[in-house]
């Protein structure tokens, strides 16, 4: 049966109400008497708390209550970390600072009001007396000692780790050419346009309480807060409404979501906390944060024989739900898209007076990929060849897959020479490099940067998650032959509600609009994982599937029952069972006959079998919901859940072309070309994949050129808010000139390998590939980011 | 303290007294029910809040309610007129130029404006228009074709 | 987000917003199209006990020929004048440096006047009045007083407005001979400010030589300046590449230049000092 939906530019089922303003976010529900919550936080990196003064702020008209740490700290349990760790230190992380602050924004007091306005007012109010303590703020001196920050541990080393195969040594020792070089990672905010925000509703009677949230993890975030407020689990609903962006930082427990619901519970009324920009900046975690030093090892003919990566990560002032294993998975890949005898990754992470770090959009992976491919740029250039030719002969073959890296990992499928042929043919490669070498002869400053990715998807395995890798789905039929997908992924943006449905659209053969999916809601959907890591369309995606198929399996029995044959005599096309002609014509009824006699006594009409010999999926449903005709031991209804477990992760792949010029009067890096050839393996919507790679794109180019969350030497946020902090704006980004590769993956039966983060991992390294190469002239090397005029202004003035 | 203000909004009289201090897009949004219009940042650069003001695109964020005495706002709510979209409307919808969408009112809003001025506009004229909009989902690509989309087809 | 309160009074002439600022001329803040103030108050950097909004002031907002003078009425929005055909014929800089501000959303609502009251160093508008030797027309109680543009920026943040005065017009003397002007800037990626912003406003002569200069250059230091060096070194020259090179090269000269995280005052100067000869470049060439 040919895809109807799938593979196909499908327009997205859930922009109308988006583009008409009509839909939900937290801050658009709105519940009777709900009380408004705003929070004091700390000024200072790191201070002791001697007193919290609160009484003139309680004379505020329309405040209702103030919650301070001290008032809290027996009812309200520590901020969870689900990354378990061998010796890993684990701060006790309270909702409310009681008696030492950590970070500037670390929240103090919550302030309870009947609106916002003088929630706010009363901020002011609250009497902090402070005693400020040197803060931490460098990374290295964090390593070294100096302060201590959590004084019980005696240090500020979280945890030292080390991972890789392959004698490293041996490489190093033995090989040509040893290059090195030192490269940082900026801290970044991932800054999701919608703020986070949490809704609370108690109702004393039912003792349930209800939180809306915006977050990517309604289900795991549902357990947490259970464990931390103290309610059973299922006398608490999570509700994600509408999510205006996560990309990765509401992939976490906060402490404003416990508390929120822990004060509606005092309260008994509803309470709502919407975050601010500046809040944002200082309170929701930030991504990155590394420094490291590189040591690759080749020959002379550019082979790769190992490369170490030692590095000192950035977690802030405690740990967030995955912040201690952000940079493991740094670890995992370092192996690139190459064949690297021999891998060492020698991780020390620290504490810092500054917010947590934890998973922005590639969580780990694009610092692997930057430091593999500024690598292997480091040793074109050290070698004098092509950055393109270096990667193509350290490739592993196509068939060489599945492929076993030095990082422990084994890649599913890939073709990772077809993509860099194809980007190369697009950009037309050779034409490009000899223009730049005539501009260069005219003193135009061009470069071109490659970059051969690949990455680590569709996340993941049981075994190698902290809370469980699989997702899940309930595809139902409901009697008026609507389907309903319930999905435990909690797409926010990604476009699910539509991808879901054109599966199965395809798989039932019916219309795309009689779907509906329904996610983000505890109460109605069944546990599930959420959406993060390029999972929910590769992981919730086959549980549709699969979901999908143990249904039909059902309703082909019912169909052969109906249809007085065996199910094995069945086709299924269109959405509608037949018997196969020979069995037609044997049961000598190739006309339907339209009953007659008396409707049923329901409004609902009565499937019509007598004779037929075809039933669409639809009629069976019905037929399965009024159950006056199933096969005997068959439950009635017509739904199947499915609860997928993937074997192994997927390993998307491709290469990015990038052409820059820079203006070396001033430092501006203007785009001439960017292309990308990426491989996310089969593809259900190309519309939505393109989306993903754009945005993915354009978060690199705000990585590679404007964006770094700065702290100053006392701890204080210097970029707290988008005044100082730049996103990419319209005129920032070029026309991205995007195709594929397709290589379908071997461990889920869609063949499908993920898309959201491919963007933000490919494009960094070709963008700083690009810029150090237009400025290869110069002698430079390396550059760090963001990359900003003033920094190639200054490479290019003190190379000299 | 409190200031009686008279504001249309999509075409509806509003009469309400308000604090001078509540911003417009609070007024909208609390005060009306109108949430389509959104609050990205606290500092007037990220343009979710973006409603027209007399025909004028503006920050919501930026103004005080006790401004729009007497004048006419459309807000995004206002854009679809019995059931149709607006061409950006359509324009963003067909050419996927929205992912979490919630930036999305206030960037239609911006867009509108700009095709109101510049029936025409390049690619270039495009990203100056809405420079006011920051989007952290879809690299603005198809934020640009659902313009150009636009544009052709109130062209005709 | 929330600014703290105030009180909000709407006069209906500018002799009644005079009248109410002289009730407590430090306490009270003038709104105009609020973009300044606005963002300052939702901060609460800026807590005014009473905002007096002159924004509904219709005379305030006009752009009009007068004799041989242009005349720009304070709450005239950056919009009005970036669209202003009799501006774009007569006096170009004015809507090449309207169109530069921040956003169609700001231009929309922000005006000249509050711009320049509020002098920010990284403000647009005070390098086009410097270039164009503008003229502040300045009402207080019982008084009105002209100022020039070269004495009305003092210092960060400060202009020569006294408590309880208020810009009511801008007035430019209308360019005559053959004149050229160009507006360039380098805005900050986050915020749209001027990191630098440079005006240019050239007489020139029947052979093309340079009659007259005026430059005026936002962003560098605290409050924006005319380019002295750079004038004196195109006056009475021929605007050959040379020279354009040599003048821009005083473009910083005896200023302090600021220092933040987006550029350091090294830089700062080199490009105030490539924008300066590009902006004159960039004149000569509409000529």
């Amino acid at each position: 049966m040919a895809d109807k939906y799938v593979g196909r530019r499908v327009k997205r089922t859930e922009d109308p109400r988006l583009i008409k303003g009509l839909a939900h976010y937290v801050d658009d529900i709105k519940l009777p008497d709900t009380l408004h919550v705003a929070f004091v936080r700390s000024i200072y990196a790191h201070a002791r708390i001697n007193n919290v003064d609160v009484s003139e702020a309680l004379n505020v008209p329309g405040v209702v209550a103030v919650y301070t740490g001290k008032d809290v700290a027996d009812k309200v349990g520590p901020v969870p970390c689900a990354s378990a760790l061998p010796d890993l230190k684990v701060p006790d992380h309270r909702v409310l600072a009681k008696d030492k602050v950590y970070f500037v924004g670390h929240p103090i007091a919550a302030v309870v009001a009947t609106d916002r306005y003088a929630a706010r007012d009363a901020v002011d109010l609250v009497m902090v007396d402070y005693d400020d303590l040197p803060a931490v703020v460098d990374v290295e001196q964090a390593a070294a000692g100096s302060t201590v920050i959590h004084e019980s541990f005696g240090d500020n080393i979280a945890y030292k780790m080390s991972s890789g195969e392959g004698d490293i040594e041996a490489a190093l020792s033995s090989a040509d050419k040893v290059i090195k070089q030192r490269i940082l990672h900026r801290r970044l905010a991932p800054i999701a346009m919608e703020p986070r925000g949490v809704l609370a509703r108690y109702y004393p009677g039912e003792e349930e309480l209800t939180v809306w949230s915006s977050t990517q993890i309604p289900h795991l975030l549902r357990t947490q807060l259970a464990l931390m407020i103290g309610i059973p689990e299922n006398k608490l609903r999570v509700i994600t409404p509408e999510v205006g962006g996560g990309f990765g930082s509401k992939l976490n427990v906060y402490p404003e979501e416990a508390l929120l619901g822990w004060i509606s519970m005092q309260l008994g009324k509803p309470v709502k906390w919407i975050e601010t920009r500046r809040e944002n900046i200082q309170a929701t975690i930030h991504g990155r944060g590394q420094v490291g030093d590189i040591e690759i090892a080749c020959k002379n003919d550019g082979t790769l024989l190992g490369l170490r990566y030692n590095v000192i990560a950035d977690l802030g002032a405690y740990h967030q739900l995955l912040t201690p294993a952000i940079p493991t998975l740094t670890g995992l890949m370092l192996s690139g898209a190459y064949k690297i005898p021999a891998i060492q990754i020698n991780i020390t992470a620290c504490f810092t007076n500054k917010m947590a770090t934890d998973a922005y959009r590639g969580a780990g992976r694009p610092e692997a990929t930057y430091v593999v491919e500024r690598a292997l740029d480091l040793v074109a250039a050290e070698l004098g060849v092509d950055p393109a030719e270096v990667r193509r002969k350290n490739f592993p073959a196509a068939n060489e897959f599945p492929f076993h890296t030095a990082t422990g990992l084994d890649y599913d499928s890939g073709d990772y020479e077809a993509a860099l042929n194809k980007a190369q043919q697009i950009v037309d490669y050779k034409t490009l490099r000899e223009e730049q070498k005539r501009l260069r002869a005219e003193g135009r400053l061009i470069g071109v940067g490659v970059s051969t990715y690949v990455e680590i998807c569709a996340l993941g395995p049981s075994q190698a998650m902290p809370a469980g890798g699989w997702e899940s789905a309930t595809v139902r039929i409901e009697p008026t032959g609507k389907v309903t997908i319930l999905t435990g992924a909690s797409p926010h943006g990604q476009g699910q509600e539509t991808s879901f449905a054109q599966i199965a659209a395809d798989e039932l053969g019916v219309d795309l609009n009689d779907v509906t999916v329904i996610h983000g809601d505890t109460g109605v959907v069944q546990y599930g994982i959420g959406t993060f890591g390029s999972r929910a369309t590769a992981v919730g995606g086959t549980a549709v599937l699969v979901a999908i198929q143990k249904l039909k399996a059902k309703a082909s029995k019912i169909a052969a029952h109906i249809l007085q044959t065996d199910a094995t005599r069945l086709s299924f096309e269109g959405g509608k069972y037949s018997l196969e002609k020979a069995a037609a014509s044997a049961a000598g009824a190739s006309e339907p006959v339209v009953p007659v006699g008396e409707a049923p006594a329901a409004a609902l009409p009565e499937p019509e079998t007598n004779g037929r010999t075809s039933l669409t999926i639809q009629e069976i449903a019905l037929a399965a919901h009024l159950a006056k005709e199933l096969p005997p031991d068959t439950e009635p209804g017509l739904s199947a859940t499915y609860f997928f477990e993937p074997k192994n992760f997927t390993f998307p792949f491709g290469t990015h072309i990038v052409v820059v010029e820079v203006d070396r009067e001033t430092g501006d890096i203007k785009f001439l070309r960017y292309v990308a050839v990426d491989d996310c393996g089969k593809v259900i919507n190309p519309m939505l994949v393109d989306g993903q790679l754009h945005g993915g794109i354009c978060q690199s180019i705000g990585q590679a050129m404007y964006e770094e969350v700065v702290y100053d030497e006392q701890g204080q946020l210097v970029s707290g808010t988008l005044m100082d902090y730049a996103l990419p704006r319209a005129s920032h980004v070029p026309n991205f000139e995007l195709d594929r590769t397709e290589t379908p993956s071997p461990v889920n039966p869609l063949g499908i390998k993920g898309v959201g983060e491919a963007g933000t991992i490919g494009a960094t390294p070709a963008i700083v590939g690009a810029i150090v190469d237009a400025l290869s002239p110069f002698g430079v090397k390396h550059l760090d980011m963001p990359i900003k005029p003033e920094t190639i202004w200054k490479a290019i003035n003190t190379s000299h | 303290m409190k200031k009686a203000i008279n504001v249309t909004v999509n075409g509806v009289g509003h009469n309400d007294e308000v604090e001078p201090r509540m911003l417009l897009v609070h007024y909208l949004r609390d005060v009306l029910g109108l949430t389509g219009t959104h609050v990205g940042c606290e500092t007037s650069l990220c343009g979710a809040c973006t409603v027209l003001l007399d025909g004028q695109a503006v920050k919501s964020c930026t103004m005080f309610s006790v401004q729009a005495d007497g004048a006419s706002v459309k807000t995004i709510e206002g854009f679809a007129s019995n059931g149709d979209l607006h061409p950006v409307q359509e324009g963003f919808w067909e050419r996927h130029g929205l992912q979490c969408g919630y930036c999305t009112p206030g960037m239609i809003v911006s867009a509108a404006q700009l095709l109101d001025r510049n029936a025409n506009p390049s690619r270039e004229e495009i990203c100056h228009g809405l420079e006011g909009n920051l989007c952290r989902c879809t690299g603005y690509q198809h934020i640009i074709e659902a313009v150009e989309y636009a544009a052709k087809k109130a062209a005709g | 987000m929330i600014p703290a309160q105030f009180d909000y009074q709407v006069p209906q002439s500018l002799e009644e917003a005079i009248r109410l600022l002289a009730q407590d001329p430090d306490s009270i803040k003038v709104l105009a199209g609020g973009h300044s103030l606005i963002p300052a108050m939702k901060l609460r950097l800026a807590q005014p006990q009473l905002l007096v909004d002159i924004g509904r002031i219709k005379s305030l907002s006009y752009i009009k020929e007068e004799g041989d003078q242009i005349l720009i009425g304070a709450t005239t929005t950056h919009y009005e004048l970036e669209s202003s055909e009799l501006l774009k014929s007569i006096c170009p800089l004015l809507p090449a440096c309207a169109k530069s501000i921040g956003d169609v959303q700001v231009r929309n609502k922000g005006t000249i006047g509050g711009s320049l009251a509020h002098s920010d160093p990284a403000g647009d508008w005070p390098a086009a009045a410097l270039a164009l030797n503008a003229e502040m027309v300045i009402v207080g109680p019982g008084l009105e007083r002209v100022v020039k543009a070269a004495d009305f920026f003092v210092d960060l943040l400060t202009t020569d407005l006294k408590p309880g005065e208020i810009l009511r017009e801008i007035r430019i003397k209308k360019p005559t001979g053959r004149f050229c002007h160009a507006y360039q800037k380098v805005p900050h990626p986050a915020s749209g400010f001027a990191v630098v912003g440079v005006a240019v406003n050239l007489v020139l002569n029947g052979a093309g030589d340079c009659e007259a200069a005026t430059i005026g250059i936002t962003g560098v230091g605290t409050k924006a300046y005319r380019a002295n060096g750079v004038e004196t070194a195109l006056t009475g020259r021929a605007l050959d590449a040379a020279t354009i090179e040599v003048a821009a090269e005083h473009a910083c000269d005896g200023v302090d230049a600021n220092s933040d995280l987006y550029a350091s005052s090294e830089y700062r100067c080199q490009l105030a000092r490539v924008h300066t000869r590009r902006a004159i470049e960039a004149a000569v060439a509409t000529r």
